[in-house]
């Protein structure tokens, strides 16, 4: 390839990197509810922050804030495995990614990190290698970059706020999970799950310490998931895509 | 187990999951029951998050202004409305009702 070839950039590399702008701004924004939320669950504004540099992955940082906001450090154990298997998803998409990623050792530690919902869906999306590459980086380092930002300013707000139920942080939280949820349940199987682990985590609540209904709740999907109950030869592949919040 | 300690060693496996992928052969990722329980996992995760995030409370379980507010949410993510727009109706509808009644 000569260096005038290589100046211009392909139609699909260029496409890619539009996907990645549009998934990736509109994922970054509710940072702002992270850091928020992350705030009013008891965390200060440095331990928010190194979650979303560090952990970075919004399912799981939900989770891990969810359960101290209502079992508190107590409930550490079972925040920890919450984050931990809402992030099992991430290995399944690594898989996937990796070969696209390439030889050497800092850029496949970089695109671990950076192995999310979002840059996934957008680089298995592209028809060519370098666009599928072009999405993948993209759309992580827009992420990476605006969700952190946005994580920074959503604790500040959250610091000077205060009370967290008067401006109803509680009921946002319990929406962020619902907005993470939402475009999950296209099929029967999906739904099925759903309602099951929710009315199993709604009678486990009165009697157990918090955190661990929400753990008890994931033997509906693991039954389901072995026995493939309700499910459809084409479900495995569908329901294995990671569907990003920015196509909404 | 202080905050810190909490986020460390949550963030550590996380990150670690994800480099896992990295490490074993990519025949894996055709497996259809993994993918599937990954995917099953995630959605009870979350189904039995919103419910806990909805009715919890010191004496257990708790019917208040947040059933509303995630009501409202249901309808406008049903609606197609942006994720953060609807993060901030609910916290209004669950506020506004607090004020008010």
């Amino acid at each position: 390839m000569t260096g005038a070839q290589r100046a211009v950039r392909p139609a699909e590399v260029s496409a890619a990197i539009r996907s990645s702008f549009a998934v990736g701004l509109a994922v970054a924004a509710y940072g702002i509810s992270f850091g928020a939320l992350a705030v009013a669950a008891g965390l200060d504004v440095w331990q928010t922050c190194v979650l979303s540099l560090l952990m970075f992955s919004g399912g799981s940082q939900f989770a891990l804030v969810g359960v101290l906001a209502t079992g508190g450090t107590a409930a550490g154990g079972a925040a920890i495995a919450s984050a931990v298997l809402l992030g099992a998803r991430n290995s399944l998409y690594a898989l996937r990614v990796a070969p696209m990623i390439g030889p050497g050792v800092a850029k496949r530690l970089l695109a671990g990190h950076w192995t999310i919902d979002e840059s996934t869906a957008v680089s298995t999306g592209q028809p060519t290698l370098a666009s599928q590459r072009a999405g993948f980086w993209w759309t992580g380092a827009i992420i990476y970059v605006g969700w952190n930002l946005t994580t920074l300013i959503g604790a500040l707000i959250g610091d000077q706020l205060g009370d967290v139920s008067q401006y109803g942080l509680d009921a946002a939280a319990a929406a962020a999970f619902l907005g993470l949820l939402w475009p999950r349940l296209k099929q029967a199987q999906p739904i099925v799950v759903a309602i099951g682990a929710a009315v199993v985590a709604a009678m486990l609540m009165p009697v157990l310490p918090a955190g661990i209904p929400v753990l008890a709740a994931t033997v509906v999907a693991i039954v389901v998931g072995l026995t493939n109950w309700w499910g459809t030869r084409e479900s495995d592949i569908v329901e294995a895509e990671p569907d990003p919040m920015g196509e909404r | 187990m202080n905050v810190w300690t909490i986020i460390l060693l949550a963030s550590i496996a996380v990150l670690a999951l994800k480099l896992l992928g990295f490490l074993v052969p990519a025949a894996w990722a055709e497996k259809p029951t993994a993918a599937r329980l990954a995917s099953l996992l995630t959605v009870s995760l979350l189904a039995a998050l919103i419910v806990v995030q909805s009715f919890g409370s010191a004496r257990g379980f708790e019917v208040d202004a947040r059933l509303p507010a995630v009501l409202v949410a249901a309808i406008l993510f049903a609606l197609r409305v942006p994720f953060i727009i609807v993060i901030v109706a609910a916290a209004l509808v669950a506020a506004g009702i607090r004020a008010f009644l």
